[in-house]
């Protein structure tokens, strides 16, 4: 495998995720939408960057703020803004809302709400992977609140002991709600966690799309090389609160200079700048590339508005598999 | 041709393993002894022998997780038997067995399945005390999406293990440790059955018993002794917890106008609650007297012979219960218990059987 350079692409996947993202927050309060969403906006370059480097086949586990991954691996967006409605022609016909979303056509094998819950799962993918001797990678996002808990503990040791193809992705927005990480954990070197499972690991800004497509590319040409788990450790931030459409700093949670900081770390203006800096892109092109998903993301929200309901008699379907 | 021979519930559960192993590369097994000297109490013996160290995984203490790995592999086309020698190591796993393999074929409007078998094993007596061989079937029961299956046969636990990594229902296997000394006619070949519900293992007409696992040979015993008393009872091994099939229950209930039901659980909250709450929704007008309950007392499990002499249920509390029920005399009763005694002299509530030396 080469190494993917292929910038004005992943630039374009971030800032469709980053469109999409706004337009669920601009149009939540008019409640078609009647489910939790916890956006991923501010942290879309870690997706973006990581998925560059995955095959369609290769699979992904995500957490509840699991619409970039969705988006970034190539996840239908008819079938993820239907889900938020809660109709018939969501992923999960409306039975998962926000936090659930899968494709399985494009690798997307599970999003789950509860913290750490998602991670043994891929592992047990990875297993798959390995008694099928299939050559692929499970790849499994999660946040730094999920590195306390106990399972990615014992999910780390089970990929290392067995040697299973799993890529743990930690992105450290630095906050478990509203909770900052330095009163939860002795240190904000999270890459401890890896070591200390003697699985190789890298960390970096998780805003600097360069870095991210970098270190995904290293970490993931080493697990198909070696069938050996890896880590990387990336630095981000939310823009956005916890769960919901709305801006919270009014709150005073966030350090005012952490906020500004970041902010101006974003990754999106961060990389067009560059792109239009380095010739590749124009500021046309990229009001172009704007229209073109706000028209697609139109789309996807007539769709899902057109969409009906599932019928509430097959609530009882699908609790056993006869 | 399809012989039988006498063997022990353990070793038809070890057997039906071996079977559904040969037959489909996909499943697994996975747990902590599964390749140790011991071999979870012989139910896993020289499977690592016969099919490697990839298809028998000796695991890491860590059930929660391992649970995880369970349901990821079921999800991607594997078929896991994930085993935990004491069922209160599954309760380091409840958040990936009641969220994740109970719910992901609903949540996914059927395109996921968990086709996940998870035995776990429970017991009586010998001083295992309050943490380690609970009967905590009902918990299980509770959650929409698990199936959960409690042998008492040896050949029906070949059967049904068989059947539950044929299917892909996720299912709670839960032993009774005394069960795996049974022994019964066990068919070379297990098979492909129905895991339906219960079925009637003795007929009678006079009063129905429901119990499941262990309690199945209480049951029986007790049955043997009202029969010298003319009393004719018809048993229902229930097999199946959940979902639960109540139409055999409902069957023999319409006939005898008389219910007990026997748990290995605490009596209160428990599975026999549930099939009490049932026939007396369904039945109400045609019960002789109201559902008899029996169950563990509501303390924990004490370790000590002594504190646990009058804590497990037996065959006598099945005939006191008999007593309130079919109103026969003191003076039958005295005889039915003399005579309990004298069929089974030196009965130890806290031993399974006169080979056994623990520990277990």
């Amino acid at each position: 495998m080469n190494f993917k350079n292929n910038y004005l692409d992943i630039y374009k996947n971030m800032l469709r995720i980053r469109l999409v993202e706004e337009e669920i927050a601009k149009r939540y309060s008019e409640q078609n939408m009647r489910c939790p969403v916890h956006l991923s906006i501010g942290q879309e370059a870690i997706a973006s960057g990581v998925m560059n480097h995955l095959n369609k086949e290769d699979k992904i586990y995500s957490t509840h703020r699991c619409h970039a991954h969705y988006l970034a691996k190539g996840g239908n967006l008819n079938k993820m803004i239907s889900e938020l409605h809660g109709k018939a022609s969501g992923c999960c016909g409306g039975r998962g809302g926000s936090m659930h979303l899968f494709d399985e056509e494009a690798g997307i094998m599970s999003s789950l709400p509860i913290v750490g819950s998602v991670i043994p799962l891929a592992v047990g993918n990875a297993l798959t992977i390995k008694l099928k001797k299939e050559r692929l990678v499970s790849a499994v996002f999660f946040g730094d609140g999920a590195i306390e808990e106990g399972v990615y503990h014992e999910s780390a040791n089970f990929a290392k002991i067995q040697s299973l193809p799993v890529l743990f992705i930690c992105e450290n927005n630095l906050f478990s709600v509203y909770t900052p990480l330095n009163e939860r954990q002795p240190s904000a070197d999270l890459t401890r966690h890896a070591k200390s499972h003697d699985i190789k690991y890298l960390r970096c800004d998780g805003n600097d799309i360069s870095k991210v497509n970098e270190f995904a590319f290293e970490a993931i040409e080493y697990i198909r090389k070696n069938n050996q788990p890896f880590f990387i450790q990336f630095d981000t931030y939310r823009h956005r609160e916890h769960c919901g459409p709305n801006f919270d700093d009014e709150l005073d949670y966030r350090k005012k200079n952490e906020v500004s900081f970041w902010f101006e770390n974003d990754p999106i203006i961060n990389e067009k700048n560059r792109l239009i800096n380095d010739k590749i892109l124009t500021e046309n092109e990229n009001k172009k590339l704007i229209d073109t998903y706000l028209n697609e993301i139109d789309e996807a929200f007539k769709f899902a508005d057109q969409d009906s309901f599932p019928d509430p008699a097959t609530a009882e379907s699908f609790v056993y598999e006869f | 041709m399809n012989s039988s021979r006498n063997l022990t519930l353990s070793d038809a559960l070890c057997e039906a393993t071996h079977q559904a192993m040969k037959e489909n590369k996909n499943v697994f097994v996975i747990g902590e002894g599964v390749t140790d000297p011991k071999a979870i109490f012989g139910t896993t013996k020289d499977l690592v022998n016969n099919f490697g160290v990839d298809r028998v995984i000796e695991a890491p203490l860590a059930e929660n997780g391992l649970t995880g790995f369970c349901i990821g592999s079921a999800m991607s086309g594997m078929k896991p038997l994930l085993i935990h020698q004491r069922v209160e190591f599954a309760l380091l796993s409840v958040e990936q067995i009641f969220n994740n393999a109970a719910k992901t074929h609903y949540v996914s409007a059927g395109k996921h399945s968990v086709p996940l078998v998870i035995r776990m094993i429970i017991g009586r007596g010998w001083g295992q005390g309050p943490a380690h061989s609970q009967s905590l079937e009902p918990i299980f029961s509770y959650v929409p999406g698990l199936r959960v299956i409690m042998p008492s046969l040896a050949n029906d636990a070949k059967d049904m293990l068989y059947s539950a990594l044929k299917e892909k229902i996720p299912t709670m296997f839960i032993e009774h440790r005394w069960c795996h000394y049974v022994t019964g006619d066990v068919k070379k070949s297990a098979s492909k059955i129905n895991l339906d519900g219960p079925k009637v293992i003795k007929k009678g007409k006079d009063i129905t018993v429901v119990a499941f696992s262990y309690m199945i040979y209480e049951a029986l015993l007790a049955s043997e002794i009202l029969e010298k008393f003319d009393i004719s009872s018809e048993i229902i091994d229930l097999r199946i917890l959940k979902p639960l099939n109540l139409k055999p229950i409902l069957e023999s209930v319409s006939k005898t106008r008389t219910l007990i039901c026997c748990d290995t659980g605490f009596r209160e909250y428990g599975i026999s609650a549930e099939i009490s709450a049932s026939i007396t929704e369904n039945l109400f007008d045609s019960l002789k007297k109201p559902v008899s309950r029996i169950g563990l007392p509501n303390r924990p499990t004490p370790s000590s012979r002594a504190l646990a002499a009058n804590y497990y249920p037996t065959a006598e509390n099945i005939i006191m219960e008999a007593k309130k029920i079919l109103n026969f005399t003191d003076d039958i009763l005295i005889n039915m218990i003399n005579y309990l005694k004298e069929k089974k002299p030196n009965i130890r509530a806290d031993v399974p059987n006169p080979l056994f030396k623990g520990p277990f």
